[in-house]
């Protein structure tokens, strides 16, 4: 055995034995958190991945991705040409050029000669991006675009291929002939002057430089964010097959444990997804918290998450006490209550991280444990959390009042066998003065469609929606139980909302209460009424220069982009304006997830940053599809004085003008 | 030292309805909270419990059902709960409902000094703001209304001194203990209970005293015993309210169409 055989067999071995124990200690971090089924359905779940993590969907939304795509499909590649050259090392003269057909063996040598010069390629783009023109959302409080691990994993690619070049033209040089290398041979050209030592000499260092490179390299994967090198792919197949519109259920009893306030109270996967981070900024980029200067980032989320793992993982693994608070003073691996609080559950993190990360959930987790265990909230949930409990709506007026704008409508009480729709009028469409024009609008449109509808009255209650993104469950659970139990009692099989966030809670939360029944908002019955012909409108409805604002629980969190669209095309003649940001970029207005009754006291304005950016548009109507969106953006065009140059509708306004 | 609260479960008045024919509360499916006054009451007793480490108990006179308040109470925080509930305690007014409470303080009183008792300043169904000054002077306890800041305590020469909320100015009181304390909404922020506390609430005890541990003269308690009695409920009558225009679209034209309508009927002149 030679000298530099037996050298490298030991670095090897040993490489390999502390990157297989970094990993191990990883694995061990994220055993400790919870269970959580996430090995149901293998197919959908390679599917998924496939996607995601091969396909790299989410990635390639963004210009830049296309570099990561190259990036990442080189470095999958070229595993095998590094493959070949740790086996050569330590068994040498074992080649693909010795154990492959030559033909398989030569476009293989042309591939990771070609392969390589596009990686080289990419790492230079990877770069000068970082370097000269870093997208803003690369930085934060607690990185910065030109980071030193990030240029130092940079810098160790371009040298690894670099050394893989200069080792090739040395043995081209040399005399290596037939080796089907076109770059490697361009650039042996300068060599062919040197001597055969000297040329030997060149392959000895490269040799060793691309060696010890490689080495080092798999060593500082799992001790860096460059982990999701290793984990983004586990981290794709095991991702929430279901939009994260709804939050598992708790269960009450003796001694149980609600939310988290440690971090092994997270779920493995909560945990694998915070080694998994690849801190690219996306979710920073489209957060409303972040961006109008709330506490809140989600990356930072997902960043404490993981510091806090690696600080206190060990200690929590021998049954001692954490070292570092999870909830707490803002700090490296602590998250401050503001964030937790400023998170509008708007999903724009969720549903644009490249690696299927579920940052807004966690935020919820957190929240269940400051609710329940420590009843630590901002003070002006005390009063909505009361009214939830006592009357069944936010603002706590007796459930007697619900009826009031249907008092002329005569009895249009929901009655089993004949209905065919409950109309779920939801708190805000029943007690809002302002959104009960859209009640009235709905109730019209299904009346003009000749649509068998009927109410609950003053029994219906309110869904539940903001207790349970506020981590109330406890109560939600209540409400939710006892909504399920009416809608069966009643014999309801059909209902159409008028508000976004019924929708969803009816639809996703309440099938985990086994209601499995047919559930709409209005615009998604209107578009079908529209379709079908029984909805026929007696005139254009004129409202000027329409834009639309997507409500994130209807457009996101359930996908529903097309039919609120659908029904302002059909009932004004032409399409909406759009947003720049729109559909799965839709920008929230600041009203979900229970911020709707908090006040916003940091930063800017969720709904001002929202109505400014549509006053760009000149709109003469601003048409939402939410009761939430609905009051937000009236206050913003009242804020702003521009209340007069446009106007907020529903599209249930804007439809029942065009019947009348 | 004990450091009571008396709460009493009341109607949502919010929902209560009387009916136009028999003028009696319409309690049907009305939901039953804890008086919005004694949750003030609650949280004082909760905090002097932690701050100076006084047992707590909640008491409340009731039917059976009153139960889920003290149930509440229990979930907040307190040592001990007690429903005083008898028939004969039944249709008390704030003489007789005094007299039972004074009793079971007193019942108290005979285990562990009480310190200090609260009441919220009225209930929103009475409204009398009768039922605490009537412990006071039963008992002969110092009387402190309408409080809604406690300066200090002084458990060494058993004094109080509080800060009274009146009408346009504050007033500083000082007082021997022991104290009966009508609260205001200002005196504090009642908790919020947490769902450990709200579970383990389900199992704990909540003891009954009817009049076989108080042992007080049917005579002069409930209905008997009491010289007030409601004769009569009604609702003043109103005409039904009616909705005029859109205030929405034409906010000019509606407020035109209200002030003629103001107009016809002599509410307005020009």
């Amino acid at each position: 055995m030679s000298l530099h055989q037996s050298v490298f067999i030991a670095v090897f071995s040993v490489s390999v034995f502390f990157f297989i124990f970094s990993c191990y200690q990883r694995v061990q971090l994220v055993a400790i958190g919870g269970a959580e089924n996430r090995f149901d359905n293998p197919g959908g779940r390679l599917l998924g991945m496939f996607g995601s993590a091969f396909a790299q969907k989410r990635v390639l939304a963004r210009p830049y991705g296309v570099n990561h795509f190259l990036l990442f499909w080189a470095f999958l590649f070229l595993l095998l040409a590094n493959g070949e050259f740790i086996l050569e090392g330590l068994i040498p003269g074992l080649n693909f050029a010795t154990i492959l057909p030559p033909p398989l063996h030569h476009v293989l040598a042309l591939l990771f000669d070609l392969v390589s010069l596009i990686a080289l390629g990419a790492v230079v783009v990877a770069f000068a991006r970082r370097l000269f023109f870093p997208p803003e959302y690369l930085g934060n409080d607690y990185t910065k675009p030109a980071s030193f691990e990030a240029l130092l994993i940079l810098a160790l690619i371009a040298t690894l291929m670099m050394a893989f070049f200069l080792l090739n033209a040395a043995h081209i040089a040399a005399g290596q002939t037939d080796t089907w290398r076109p770059v490697s041979t361009a650039l042996s050209m300068p060599l062919h002057g040197f001597s055969a030592s000297t040329l030997s000499g060149v392959i000895q260092v490269s040799w060793w430089v691309h060696a010890l490179i490689l080495l080092l390299f798999m060593n500082l994967l799992p001790r860096s964010k460059h982990m999701h090198i290793l984990t983004a792919i586990p981290n794709c197949y095991f991702q929430n097959l279901e939009k994260p519109n709804t939050q598992p259920r708790e269960i009450f009893e003796k001694g149980a444990r609600y939310g988290v306030s440690s971090v092994d109270h997270f779920s493995w996967k909560d945990l694998l997804d915070s080694l998994t981070c690849t801190e690219c900024g996306r979710c920073q980029d489209l957060c409303p918290a972040h961006n109008t200067g709330k506490p809140l980032n989600p990356r930072r989320i997902v960043h404490d998450i993981k510091l806090n793992l690696i600080k206190n993982g060990s200690a929590i693994k021998n049954g001692k006490s954490s070292e570092l608070s999870l909830i707490g003073e803002a700090a490296d691996g602590t998250i401050c209550h503001e964030a937790i609080w400023s998170c509008t559950t708007c999903g724009a993190c969720t549903s644009v991280c490249p690696v299927l990360i579920e940052q807004m959930p966690k935020i919820i987790k957190l929240r269940r444990h400051l609710v329940q265990e420590q009843a630590l909230f901002p003070e002006e949930l005390l009063n909505l959390f009361e009214n939830m409990e006592q009357r069944s709506n936010p603002w706590g007026l007796a459930p007697s009042e619900r009826t009031k704008w249907s008092s002329q409508l005569g009895d249009r009480s929901f009655k089993q066998g004949e209905t065919e729709y409950l109309f779920f009028v939801g708190c805000a469409g029943a007690f809002d003065s302002r959104n009960k024009h859209v009640t009235v609008a709905l109730a019209t449109i299904l009346d003009s469609a000749g649509v068998s509808w009927g109410l609950l009255g003053k029994d219906e209650q309110c869904c539940g929606d903001s207790v349970r993104r506020l981590g109330n469950e406890f109560v939600f659970d209540k409400m939710a139980k006892e909504n399920v139990a009416l809608f069966k009692e009643r014999g309801v099989s059909k209902i159409v909302t008028q508000c976004p966030h019924c929708f969803s809670t009816l639809k996703n939360d309440y099938r985990q209460y086994g209601l499995e029944i047919e559930v709409l908002h209005h615009s998604q019955l209107i578009a079908e009424l529209v379709e079908s012909g029984k909805l026929k409108f007696s005139k254009l409805s004129e409202q000027g220069t329409v834009v639309f604002h997507d409500s994130c629980y209807l457009g996101r969190h359930n996908d529903v982009y097309e039919a609120p669209r659908a029904v302002l095309t059909a009932a004004t003649g032409k399409s909406p304006g759009e947003f720049d940001r729109n559909h799965e970029n839709g920008y929230c207005c600041g009203g979900g997830g229970g911020r709707m009754w908090m006040e916003e006291q940091t930063g800017d304005r969720i709904n001002l940053e929202r109505v400014k950016e549509a006053m760009q548009l000149q709109p003469d109507t601003l048409c939402v599809s939410c009761p939430f969106c609905m009051t937000m953006m009236e206050d913003g065009l009242k804020d702003l004085s521009v209340a007069d140059k446009c106007r907020v509708k529903d599209i249930a306004e804007v439809v029942a003008e065009a019947l009348r | 030292m004990l450091v009571i609260s008396c709460i009493k479960q009341v109607p949502d008045t919010t929902q209560v309805k009387i009916d136009p024919v028999t003028n009696t509360l319409i309690r049907d499916g009305i939901p039953f909270i804890i008086n919005p006054y004694d949750s003030h009451a609650l949280e004082e007793s909760l905090k002097l419990k932690e701050r100076y480490g006084l047992r707590s108990v909640a008491l409340s006179m009731g039917p059976p059902n009153a139960e889920a308040t003290l149930r509440k109470a229990y979930a907040l925080g307190v040592d001990e709960a007690i429903l005083l509930s008898d028939r004969c305690f039944g249709g008390a007014d704030t003489l007789a409902t005094s007299k039972v409470l004074s009793a079971a303080i007193e019942r108290l009183n005979k285990q562990d000094k009480v310190g200090v008792v609260f009441c919220g300043k009225q209930t929103i169904d009475g409204d009398t703001a009768q039922v605490g000054p009537g412990i006071a002077s039963r008992l002969g306890f110092s009387q402190l209304t309408l409080v809604d800041k406690i300066e200090s305590i002084d458990f060494l020469r058993k004094t109080i001194k509080v800060r009274r909320k009146l009408e346009g100015r504050h007033e500083i009181v000082e007082a021997p203990l022991p104290v009966m304390i009508t609260v205001v909404r200002e005196l504090n922020r009642p908790r919020y209970p947490v769902v450990p506390m709200r579970i383990a609430a389900e199992e704990m005890e909540i003891k009954v005293w009817d009049n076989s541990v108080l042992k007080l003269d049917v005579n002069t308690i409930g209905l008997k015993g009491s010289p007030t009695w409601v004769s009569k409920i009604f609702s003043p009558e109103r005409d039904q309210g009616e909705i005029i225009g859109d205030g929405i679209t034409d906010p000019v034209g509606t407020t035109n169409l209200l002030i003629d309508k103001l107009l016809g009927k002599e509410l307005l002149t020009v």
